[in-house]
């Protein structure tokens, strides 16, 4: 294989994903509510148009997140996920889009009873995970997974807040692959009626950088993603708005298909709107 | 003829001695500690990094002179030292206290909370959010806070907010606001994640008061440092009163601010014995099943991990799930741990004990009835240690009295009542509560 450089990466799907317009990319968390119906609701975001998916493997104190995500946690792991079931379920899934997972250190460094994320990597590559997002996990603590990450070919994936500029921000852009985490507000993971100002902002401070930009946080609508995409992102997260539906679904007790429905639907809704974002964009620059 | 180590000339600041030093350049101790924090409080934390390395360790501005001042004339400092007779005599051998119980509040949390909210006045900032377990560090944030005039947020798990319900109101008489956590047991490590959560979305204007040697650096070392003063104080104490050092000294370990302010400035001295006394609840077999510790002995019982900003020795099962603890008393109720603490352990400096909730309720009437004072449940512990293991210590021991009772009475009620505990009062006049 060659030398990873942040715009390479190591994941061949992951750089396809990016290519030749906006990537969509939903997050769930995986075995919310239960193991059959997280497989069903997966699959239906593939065939809603996603480019990468980002699978949730609960951590019982994710710090990171608001109370839509928060509760998906509490119910995946009231019905049993462990990372053992996660793998199965990763192996189980089928799907075309690109696997990240995204999951707390901890999760990580424990596996397999060792001391470290090796372990937990090589099983990751071994059931066809393409890369990692670990929200609790900075650059400066980050070495191990990194080599780890580049011995078997995963991307791991930074975020990038609102507030981090300059030497951060350096450190953070030497050690990413894949793609950027763009941040758009502060604060934790939570479907918004508005897009952030902090956005452009953030997208302008990383211009420079040759690695594709996903923007999430707060993003719940087809309206939003054009706006995003618009305003210079190469990809959108999408995570609590897609989580809504499946709380929903339990609330009212909805049957695995009305709910895999709506969040196909959702899915196209945004992955639509971030192609019209792209091509307002990629417009507006071929008629200047 | 100074052997209690400060310097005249630069007395404001923290003390340079190795043991001291530790941890304060790059927030590691060993294997242990760490920033594991998302992004979005990376910039918060270097910036309270600086201020500590500025204010606290270097006496910018006269931050420690100004620290100290207020920690007297607020807080009641210096504490005594005071011989214990009755125990003394039981123990058959000299028991000193070291009473933080008297300081304001009632526990040596205000130590921390007073240093970390004039910190964050130097610094500019502009609003206070802290979490609490039993509500003493709670409250001390909300004395300190109204004390030097800041808005300020508690976050407390319901289910400590019904134990603790004194200290709730205490928290809103000194007009902070008070949200209860409803995720998880509702205790302190959910009241810690939520605080994160809020201040992930305020570190702009916002500090974070966390109560003990917990969280990513700069907390450990800087929370530590304000807590020091017990033990620079005990061994002043100590020496002025028995020209000695004492052989051991005894504290109680939840997250460890009182444990570390109590052993600091004793860490160098190799001939003290150091002992942590943790919550050993009501047995210290776990449930892997369902996710229950019930204990809150970290140091004793747990495994390396990452929680919380450092990686620490916690209560976790085999795939690092964090376990729910369990103690009798909500302060030591947590799953993990201060991560010097966990490296003191390892290296065999410090003795971790666990202690249960039996015998810290004994340890709490004992104290109470024959030496006239009401300890917190979090301390008794200590006291329930003595009971068991005084032959094991040597001639002069130093407890560390981290708070008062007053707080966890309905508690003592409670949990008394239908257990066969020595030297209890008869409880029944007492069951409809005081
Ligand atoms: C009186 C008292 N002692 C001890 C503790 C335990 O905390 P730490 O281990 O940080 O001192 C508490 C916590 O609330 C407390 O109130």
């Amino acid at each position: 294989m060659s030398e990873r450089t942040a715009a390479t990466g190591n994941s061949e799907a992951i750089a396809d994903a990016f290519a030749g317009g906006p990537a969509y990319i939903p997050y769930l968390a995986v075995g919310d509510p239960d193991y059959d119906a997280s497989l069903a609701y997966v699959e239906a975001l593939d065939r809603g148009g996603a480019d990468v998916i980002e699978l949730g493997l609960p951590f019982s104190e994710p710090i990171a997140e608001g109370p839509t995500i928060q509760g998906a946690v509490v119910r995946s792991l009231e019905a049993g996920m462990t990372p053992d079931r996660f793998f199965e379920f990763v192996e189980e899934l089928d799907v075309d889009a690109p696997l990240v997972c995204m999951t707390y250190y901890n999760l990580i460094y424990q596996f397999g009873g060792s001391d470290g994320p090796r372990a937990f990597v090589e099983k990751a590559a071994e059931v066809g995970l393409e890369g990692f997002v670990v929200p609790d996990l900075p650059a400066e603590e980050a070495d191990p997974l990194r080599e780890a990450c580049d011995e078997f070919g995963l991307d791991l994936v930074f975020i990038v807040a609102p507030t981090t500029t300059g030497d951060r921000l350096e450190r953070i852009m030497s050690r990413v692959s894949g793609y950027v985490y763009v941040q758009a507000r502060l604060g934790t993971t939570g479907a918004k009626s508005d897009v952030a100002d902090s956005t452009t902002e953030s997208l302008d401070r990383l211009r420079e950088y040759d690695v594709p930009k996903a923007v999430g946080f707060g993003i719940s609508t087809g309206e939003h993603a054009e706006r995003i995409v618009a305003g210079g992102a190469d990809g959108i997260i999408v995570g609590s708005a897609l989580v809504d539906i499946v709380a929903d679904g339990v609330e009212n007790d909805l049957s695995t298909d009305a709910v895999a429905d709506r969040l196909e639907s959702l899915s196209r809704e945004l992955k639509e709107g971030a192609e019209r974002g792209y091509a307002a964009r990629t417009g507006a620059a071929e008629s200047r | 003829m100074s052997e209690t180590g400060s310097t005249t000339n630069d007395a404001s600041k923290p003390s340079r001695r190795p043991g001291r030093e530790r941890g304060r350049e790059n927030g590691k101790f060993g294997r242990y500690g760490g920033q594991y924090v998302p992004e979005a409080l990376m910039p918060a934390i270097e910036e309270l990094t600086d201020a500590y390395e500025r204010y606290v360790l270097d006496n910018e501005d006269g931050f420690m002179d100004e620290f100290r001042e207020r920690l007297a004339d607020f807080g009641g400092r210096p504490t005594p030292l005071q011989r214990a007779e009755r125990l003394s005599e039981r123990y058959d051998r000299e028991v000193y206290l070291k009473r933080e119980d008297l300081l304001h509040g009632g526990a040596h949390k205000l130590n921390n909370a007073l240093g970390q909210v004039l910190l964050a006045k130097y610094m500019g900032k502009e609003r206070i959010v802290a979490e609490t377990g039993a509500g003493q560090h709670g409250t001390a944030t909300a004395m300190a806070a109204a004390h030097l005039d800041m808005p300020c947020e508690i976050y407390m798990g319901e289910r400590d907010i019904n134990r603790q319900r004194p200290n709730v109101f205490r928290m809103k008489l000194n007009g902070a606001e008070v949200n209860p956590v409803t995720a998880g047991r509702g205790t302190l490590k959910e009241a810690i994640s939520e605080t994160m959560r809020d201040w992930a979305t305020t570190v702009e204007n916002t500090h974070y008061v966390i109560g003990s040697v917990v969280g990513p650096h700069p907390f450990p070392v800087m929370v530590r440092d304000f807590q020091a003063v017990i033990s620079e104080e005990a061994r002043e104490q100590a020496i002025e009163k028995t020209g000695e050092l004492p052989t051991d000294v005894v504290a109680c370990a939840g997250g460890g601010s009182n444990t570390m302010g109590s052993f600091a400035g004793f860490v160098d001295d190799e001939s003290v014995a150091l002992h942590a006394i943790e919550a050993g609840g009501s047995t210290l077999e776990v449930d892997e099943e369902a996710g229950v510790a019930p204990n809150s002995a970290s140091l004793y019982a747990g495994e390396e991990g990452v929680l919380h900003g450092a990686r620490t020795k916690l209560l976790q099962d085999s795939d690092g799930q964090i376990m729910e603890s369990h103690s009798v008393s909500s302060g030591l109720d947590y799953a993990g741990v201060g991560p010097e603490l966990a490296y003191l352990v390892d290296e065999g400096r410090v003795t971790p004990v666990a202690v249960d909730d039996d015998a810290a309720l004994e340890g709490f009437h004992r104290l109470s009835n024959t030496e006239g004072i009401i300890p917190a449940l979090e301390t008794a512990h200590a006291f329930g240690y003595l009971e068991e293991h005084a032959g094991d210590l040597g001639e002069r021991v130093i407890v560390t009295v981290s708070g008062r009772g007053d707080k966890d009475l309905e508690s003592v009620i409670e949990e008394t009542d239908g257990r066969d505990v020595a030297g209890a009062p008869d409880m029944s006049m007492f069951t409809g509560g005081i």
